[in-house]
């Protein structure tokens, strides 16, 4: 590999590392209590080895296991994996302009999504003089490989955790409480803030913790989508035909 | 379930995940601009979504019952405080999530 490129690589890696620490104590945590639950199910660890790199979806895997144990039900399954996966396909949207155009990094980019890597790779440009398609493609990567390095060990030493882990997970929401702040401090226009707030809010009273996802990010789809067609209304009104004007 | 079941499973939950994380790139493949309205969600999107992720990670929260909450609360000002004060991000989660995890194992038992 010529000089160049690996400097390339390796200059991106030591600005994206820093970055997934939090991911890091999150993911293999969350990874240990599902290669755990796998375990607890009589599964090998290879199985939440598996998952963990493959399908790569905290709660899809988990309901994955359960439905590993009942009836074989393909249809089902596929109707499960799209409903409770729906959100990245709106984290897709958002990451279009960005992502495309990186060539074969682009695929594991898209693969390799979660909630927490798009939070990330959407809050932080790329450092001056860092290559932003390594910076990205490693913050991927390192949050997956935390994923699946949890997983194997929750399988292989699950039951000989002896540290009181309860309430490490909050580490999750404390990285997007930061991630919100920092783009809120950022915003020149935070409405985008209180429609995310309130539409997660108002659907999740309404329809509960376990369907409120889609229908929340749907809602602010819409009304930010709304937000838009009236802001271009309002400035129309305020300059009107350029040219006949006079 | 026999094992090529339980391999076919697998593989349908492989699929669908691929298939929303893929469905937007596969939608504007081949097209160099992105309509003006995609370019707006990518600009404004994320900062909706990023609320939104707050309230996901809150979502079993129990306001009326058990700790009411209140653990929650208190990490997420600290956190937030923090944040504000010095500006460190590793340092305001990792002293936020140390204080929840005393506050649930210790103190809202």
């Amino acid at each position: 590999m010529p000089r160049e490129t690996k400097n390339t690589i390796a200059r991106a890696f030591r600005a994206a590392f820093p970055l997934t620490l939090p991911v890091l104590a999150g993911y293999f945590f969350l990874g240990m209590s599902y290669g755990l639950y796998m375990h607890s199910l009589g599964f090998s660890w290879l199985w939440p080895t598996l998952t963990a790199a493959f399908v790569y979806g905290g709660s899809l895997e988990f309901v994955l296991g359960s439905m590993l144990c009942a009836q074989f039900n393909p249809v089902t399954t596929a109707v499960m994996a799209v409903a409770v996966q729906l959100r990245h396909t709106f984290y897709a949207i958002t990451q279009l302009g960005r992502y495309r155009g990186n060539g074969w990094k682009t695929f594991f980019l898209v693969f390799g999504m979660s909630d927490e890597t798009f939070a990330i790779t959407s809050s932080t440009p790329a450092p001056e003089g860092v290559d932003e398609g390594w910076f990205m493609l490693w913050i991927t990567w390192l949050d997956q490989a935390y994923w699946i390095v949890g997983s194997a060990a929750g399988g292989i030493f699950g039951q000989l955790m002896a540290f009181p882990t309860k309430g490490l997970s909050f580490v999750m929401t404390a990285l997007f409480v930061v991630i919100f702040l920092g783009a809120w401090d950022k915003a020149q226009d935070r409405r985008p803030a209180h429609i995310g707030l309130v539409c997660s809010v108002v659907c999740l009273i309404v329809l509960g913790p376990s369907n409120f996802m889609v229908p929340a990010m749907a809602c602010m789809t819409a009304a930010l989508l709304v937000m838009r067609e009236l802001d271009a209304r309002a400035a129309r009104a305020q300059a009107p035909e350029g040219g006949d004007a006079q | 379930m026999t094992l090529v079941q339980k391999l076919i499973t697998v593989a349908i939950c492989v699929a669908g995940t691929m298939f929303t994380r893929f469905l937007p790139f596969a939608v504007f493949h081949g097209k160099s601009e992105l309509p003006s309205w995609v370019d707006y969600l990518g600009k404004v999107l994320p900062l909706a979504l990023f609320a939104f992720l707050v309230v996901y990670c809150l979502k079993d929260v129990t306001p009326l019952a058990g700790s009411h909450g209140i653990p929650e609360a208190i990490s997420i000002v600290v956190v937030a405080a923090l944040y504000e004060w010095r500006g460190n991000t590793l340092v305001s989660m990792a002293a936020g999530t140390a204080l929840y995890m005393v506050l649930v194992q210790l103190v809202f038992v």
